[in-house]
């Protein structure tokens, strides 16, 4: 049994009438990225913000390295560090000042907090922004210097809440890069982000998160392949000839077929197979003879794609997957 | 605008460098709540010298009502402006210094809507301190205000029989006052949801309390029910010991007074400021 970062369970956390987290479990082993997925208000932020701390929760248990969130917080404090959804940094402040004034908070004397700040400045290629006020700071920037802040004192546990919301593809690339540097250095990583491809390329494991519950949990590819293959997206060229296609790829995929609103395109939704690895050889040798179908049929593809489960996918497969368990119960 | 899209994209993380960076080395000890504290007030300096505007309330508000109260008022109240100024002075000081408390808790409120709050929240650091560095900041507020108003007074005929002790003394109690009262304004500003609503409340218990005081007038004109709310108000306590102070002829019993309800109201209040900061 590896240790574990977090550990959680039975979590709850109301607002009103609105149960933000309702009964989470969460086990996070130490030392990886731990991937936290849902769509905006499945209680990821309230989660993290419990977890770093920052909220008290109305029920159930929280550990961090073994130590209670709530009554042993300032322990918990010593050893994590927060990045939050909107900058975590003074914008009224240069970004050299931001981090002095953390340093200086975390017990560096002034000399060695100067110096941190401008180390750091420079390992985040923000040396010649140091002297402005985080407020002229771009997107990309503000998500550097509040990153940088975090590990003045390199942290154990890192929360990065939606690290990526809003970025440019490229400052979405840099982000992934330090975290990458971060959690090789031994740093565990709590990510929580909207997006599929995000937690897909970081995370050892992932939780998908929805109505403040965990649906499902695993490695990517264990993910994946419970909710399906993926789709195969197809484009004809004479609209006439779509109710064969339907029917020619129906039967050849095993699959369900949706008719998209424009007039010439289909998909198929792939059912998954056992494994991560076997699957996308399947799935690409399943579209392959459906199309040799198609073509033996007269009917001319334009286009033809192989679909990854987009998160939109693999949330309502798991969301009617567990409807209808309960259905079952 | 072009140095931001520049240096925003051609950064490329060099993993060498970050991995320098994070050796963590030995950390340091967690600071004291005192450094702690100072650090806060730092930043509070800082963002005063960055939004230098601010500056404005804590300093045209006060001349203005100096101005105002004592060409209004004096003629009528004591013969002539600078008869009545005699008289208002140490008054118009102490209200104009309690009224500009209040802006402690739109600040507080102003910072919980940011993320950096969470972030000072989730430091292992004494609680108190970010929230006695925002007093701080403002007791430097409090004292540039006081400078105003001082020199105005002078510049109109205010002669103070205490000399530079008595003024000097007198306006060290106003601030130690402002400090304990402020911590009404650090509730206040986390227990509302918005700066609008900490001013509105700010106002509906500063125009009363300032106004029905023995600031402008002598409590002994007033309809005797009114005279017991005005001689148990703070404020009339402060400002008759400030008076006292400024005239030569400090009356210990009035500072004792105000010392004790100071310590009252950051008990109290400080106690409250920390529950709703921790619970926030």
């Amino acid at each position: 049994m590896p240790d574990l970062a977090i550990q959680t369970s039975g979590l709850v956390k109301v607002f009103g009438k609105t149960r933000a987290v309702d009964g989470l479990d969460l086990a996070v082993p130490a030392g990886a990225v731990y991937g936290v997925l849902g769509p905006n208000g499945a209680g990821k932020t309230t989660a993290v913000r419990i977890l770093a701390t920052l909220l008290r929760p109305d029920g159930g248990e929280a550990t961090v390295f073994g130590r209670d969130v709530v009554r042993e917080a300032d322990a918990v404090r010593s050893r994590v560090s927060l990045t939050g959804q909107y900058a975590s940094v003074d914008e009224d402040m240069t970004g050299t000042e931001n981090l002095i004034l953390l340093a200086r908070l975390l017990g560096h004397r002034k000399p060695a907090a100067r110096e941190r700040a401008a180390e750091l400045l420079e390992a985040f290629g923000l040396t010649d922004a140091g002297r402005r006020r985080v407020k002229t700071y771009s997107g990309g920037m503000r998500r550097r210097i509040d990153i940088a802040a975090s590990i003045l004192n390199t942290p154990d546990l890192l929360f990065l809440d939606e690290p990526t919301t809003g970025l440019d593809p490229r400052s979405r690339n840099q982000v992934w890069d330090i975290i990458r540097v971060v959690v090789a250095h031994g740093t565990t990583v709590l990510l929580t982000t909207q997006y599929l491809d995000e937690a897909d390329r970081l995370a050892a494991r992932i939780a998908v998160i929805d109505s403040g519950k965990v649906i499902a949990e695993g490695t990517p590819g264990q993910l994946k392949s419970s909710v399906g293959a993926g789709s195969v997206h197809v484009r004809l060229r004479d609209p006439a000839t779509r109710p064969v296609a339907e029917r020619l790829l129906a039967e050849s995929l095993d699959a369900a077929v949706y008719l998209e609103a424009d007039p010439v395109a289909l998909t198929a939704r792939l059912k998954g197979g056992p494994t991560g690895a076997s699957r996308d050889s399947a799935a690409a040798e399943q579209a392959s003879r459906a199309l040799g179908r198609l073509a033996e049929a007269g009917i001319v593809v334009d286009d033809f794609s192989l679909g990854q489960p987009s998160l939109d996918e693999v949330f309502l497969a798991l969301t009617d997957h567990r409807a209808t368990e309960e259905a079952a119960a | 605008m072009s140095t931001t899209t520049e240096t925003g994209t051609t950064y490329a993380p060099a993993p060498d460098a970050l991995a320098g960076v994070l050796a963590p080395g030995v950390r340091p000890p967690r600071p004291s709540a005192w450094s702690a504290s100072i650090t806060f007030g730092w930043r509070a300096m800082l963002k005063i010298k960055h939004v230098p505007e601010q500056l404005f309330d804590v300093t045209a508000f006060p001349l203005i009502m100096t101005l105002m109260f004592t060409y209004l008022f004096g003629g009528a109240l004591a013969g002539s402006p600078t008869e009545y100024l005699q008289f208002l002075l140490p008054g118009i000081l102490t209200t104009s210094i309690v009224m500009i408390t209040m802006y402690t808790g739109v600040e507080v409120n102003k910072d919980i809507e940011k993320g950096v709050f969470d972030r000072f929240r989730t430091l292992p650091i004494w609680r108190p301190s970010t929230l006695i560095g925002y007093l701080l900041g403002d007791l430097l507020r409090y004292t540039l205000a006081s400078i105003v108003i001082l020199v105005v007074g002078l510049a109109l005929g205010f002669r103070p029989q205490g000399g530079v002790t008595g003024v000097v003394g007198g306006i060290l109690l106003v601030l130690v006052f402002s400090f304990a009262f402020s911590w009404l304004w650090t509730m206040f500003g986390l227990l509302l949801r918005s700066e609008k609503a900490v001013m509105g409340m700010s106002m509906m218990l500063l125009m009363p309390l300032t106004f029905l005081s023995n600031v402008y007038v002598d409590p002994s004109t007033m309809p005797g029910w009114l005279q017991i709310f005005v001689n148990a108000s703070p404020i009339t306590h402060l400002v008759s010991a400030v008076r006292s102070l400024m005239a030569g002829t400090p009356d210990m019993g009035e500072v004792t007074w105000v010392l004790v309800c100071s310590a009252a109201f950051v008990v109290i209040f400080g106690a409250l400021t920390m529950r709703l900061y921790n619970r926030k």
